[in-house]
């Protein structure tokens, strides 16, 4: 009985209650996250007298509408916009948020501090509110319907400026002094010294830029009239306006949108944890 | 290679001042140590010298042309960091090729010259590697190549050394020196600590709250400290400072003991009697110099020989026994050390006063 006892003790010296406790609360947290994905996938693989059969496996899965959605001229145009834009705007965000972000954090200049927080500041009013001076500043300019109004609002952001100046801030000046000792150019030293050392965190923000801007919705609802330039999000929706809703249609389409998504998060995990727990910690 | 003049120099941070207008002439091919607390202002002078901190008054020249206003690319001088600032991203063949970033060199003429660097610094074999596979002393020693590899006016090293482990910060000071001797370049290092300071210098610069308080070759500074600061800070251990009353000729010690001090200008009555431990040694005294009486309260054996800690009317005396002779603790003793080898200082300015 006590060898027992003991022998059970030793054999499983880590679970504690407190853990089966968390543990529980994780797996249902991942169901509650996993069902939606998985009837997702599922309904994609029936044909349209199915759609309400809620079965998760169906009886008779089938391709088609793959092959009819990959088939459909719009959507891969779609499946193009949506990779233009949110690669432009990933692009243009690691390159302008950081230089901004590498200036406020390394050179001392009159008014530093009021640009900054003039920055920081622009956190705090939600999109709703910016939609409208962007649509008059689009339609001003002659953006609307163009990948350029698309874009514009988010070349830049204040999240990926202050983000880059917290870890600009993380540099040592010795490298940049010693740059400077060696002739760099401030540029140059930017580009080639300093980014490098915040690898980690660029790849961060290249990931959540990317993802937010390929599920981005709203805005290029607003700012996009033809077919021809919506992303994917808009486009999806669009099954759902013109046509009786086609939910497998709709689903299948959506199945391919979450691909790259699924991709990144399963090749760049290790960054994206970092990235938030960096994020977290610096921020 | 290179004279460099500092004149009037002087640095203000807001309000504050750092350094107070000082003079210093580093002539070509010397190595001079800046030595001196945290705070003193060393690093900020050298900083000054390379041209990544501005100056607020006074002139810099370096090779008899003035620098005030140059960028620290134009200076044609080398530095040296702390943390070695070696860049973490590319190789070590890379990281000594940035100090030829702005050279017209061709291509195989600079990687000639990174590998001759490599070489004299026995880099070779880590050429490809990335700094991160490096050991400490192995980093500074690429931080080094990329200052070498561009044959500069100056080399200025700020405590290039601290970040090293004892051991091997003695073998990179002989690194250093002998490299200095090999290429003559004009040198200026900045270290706190008086060791290195002492062995590494041609010429030491002691500096305190942005002054320069003494300037002069290692054995001036041990042998006539101007002043207490350098007395105490110059030598190791530290050198012992008794208080002393003057009294027609000579002079009573506040603690145990006697004194005869053949003062020539005394200003004052209060005086600080200096001994450096290395001379103060168990003796049954005699009538000429210091002789102090206490408590052995701390033996120290070094092996050469052994430092001995005694108490005497509150306050602690440091002296030395050859290495075999190892006083017992609680035991009394008496230590002596001859006329010529004792300093004085006056209490209240803390300037050495002139014996005999």
């Amino acid at each position: 009985m006590k060898a027992a006892a003991s022998s059970q003790g030793l054999s499983m010296p880590n679970i504690r209650p407190g853990r089966i406790v968390a543990w529980t609360l994780l797996f249902i947290g991942g169901v509650i996250m996993v069902t939606p994905l998985l009837f997702m996938l599922s309904t994609s693989l029936k044909d349209a007298s199915q759609v309400y059969d809620l079965r998760v496996i169906p009886e008779a899965p089938t391709l088609d509408n793959y092959i009819e959605i990959l088939g459909d001229g719009r959507f891969t145009r779609w499946l193009l916009n949506s990779t233009l834009v949110a690669v432009i705007v990933t692009l243009s965000n690691v390159f302008f948020d950081s230089l901004v972000g590498y200036t406020l954090a390394k050179f001392r200049f009159r008014g530093r501090y009021i640009v900054f927080i003039a920055i920081l500041s622009t956190l705090m009013i939600p999109t709703e509110m910016l939609v409208l001076p962007w649509y008059l500043m689009a339609s001003q300019f002659g953006w609307i319907d163009s990948y350029w109004g698309i874009m514009f609002p988010g070349m830049m952001t204040a999240f990926g400026t202050f983000l880059m100046k917290q870890f600009f801030e993380g540099v040592p000046d010795d490298f940049l002094e010693a740059a400077r000792i060696d002739g760099l150019n401030e540029f140059t030293i930017w580009w080639k010294i300093a980014m490098p050392l915040i690898t980690p965190a660029l790849s961060a923000l290249a990931i959540f830029t990317f993802l937010g801007n390929w599920t981005a919705f709203f805005w290029p609802l607003i700012v996009t009239t033809s077919a021809e330039l919506y992303t994917l999000p808009v486009g999806l929706s669009s099954f759902a306006v013109e046509q009786s809703i086609q939910w497998e249609k709709i689903m299948t389409g959506a199945s391919i949108a979450t691909l790259p998504t699924l991709i990144i998060f399963l090749f760049l995990q290790r960054y994206i944890v970092r990235g938030v727990m960096l994020a977290g910690l610096k921020g | 290679m290179a004279t460099i003049e500092l004149e009037r120099l002087v640095k203000r941070f807001g309000p504050a001042t750092v350094v107070h207008g000082i003079d210093l002439s580093i002539q070509d091919g010397e190595f001079v140590v800046l030595v001196g607390p945290s705070g003193c202002g060393k690093s900020t002078t050298l900083r000054m010298i390379a041209g990544l901190e501005e100056i607020s008054d006074g002139t810099i020249r370096i090779d008899g042309r003035v620098v005030n206003e140059l960028q620290p690319r134009d200076r044609n001088i080398a530095m040296v960091f702390q943390n070695y600032a070696i860049y973490p991203h590319v190789t070590v063949a890379e990281n000594i090729a940035f100090g030829l970033y702005r050279s017209k060199l061709s291509k195989s003429e600079k990687r000639r010259r990174v590998e001759q660097v490599a070489e004299t610094l026995g880099l070779t074999h880590l050429l490809e590697r990335r700094p991160s596979a490096l050991s400490g002393g192995q980093r500074q020693r690429v931080a080094i190549g990329r200052a070498m590899v561009r044959d500069p006016a100056a080399f200025l090293f700020d405590e290039p050394l601290s970040n090293l482990d004892a051991q091997l910060r003695t073998q990179m000071r002989i690194e250093i020196k002998r490299l200095h001797h090999r290429l003559g370049t004009t040198s200026v290092f900045v270290t706190h600590d008086q060791v290195e300071a002492m062995t590494m210098a041609d010429r030491i610069v002691v500096m305190r709250e942005g002054r320069i308080l003494q300037v002069g070759t290692p054995l001036e500074l041990y042998e006539k400290p101007v002043d207490v600061f350098t007395a105490r800070f110059i030598g190791s251990p530290t050198m012992n400072l008794l208080p002393a009353s003057l009294k027609d000729g000579g002079a009573a010690l506040a603690v145990g003991g006697s004194v005869r001090a053949p003062l020539a200008s005394a200003t004052s009555s209060e005086i600080l009697v200096g001994a450096r431990p290395h001379d103060l040694v168990p003796s049954s005294a005699g009538s000429e110099g210091l002789t102090v009486s206490g408590t052995v309260a701390v033996v120290e054996t070094l092996g050469s020989e052994t430092l001995v800690h005694i108490e005497s009317a509150g306050q602690t005396i440091i002296g030395s026994a050859p290495g075999r002779q190892i006083p017992r603790i609680g035991e009394h003793l008496t230590l002596h050390a001859p006329a010529e080898k004792l300093y004085y200082f006056d209490k209240a300015t803390e300037k050495a006063l002139t014996a005999r």
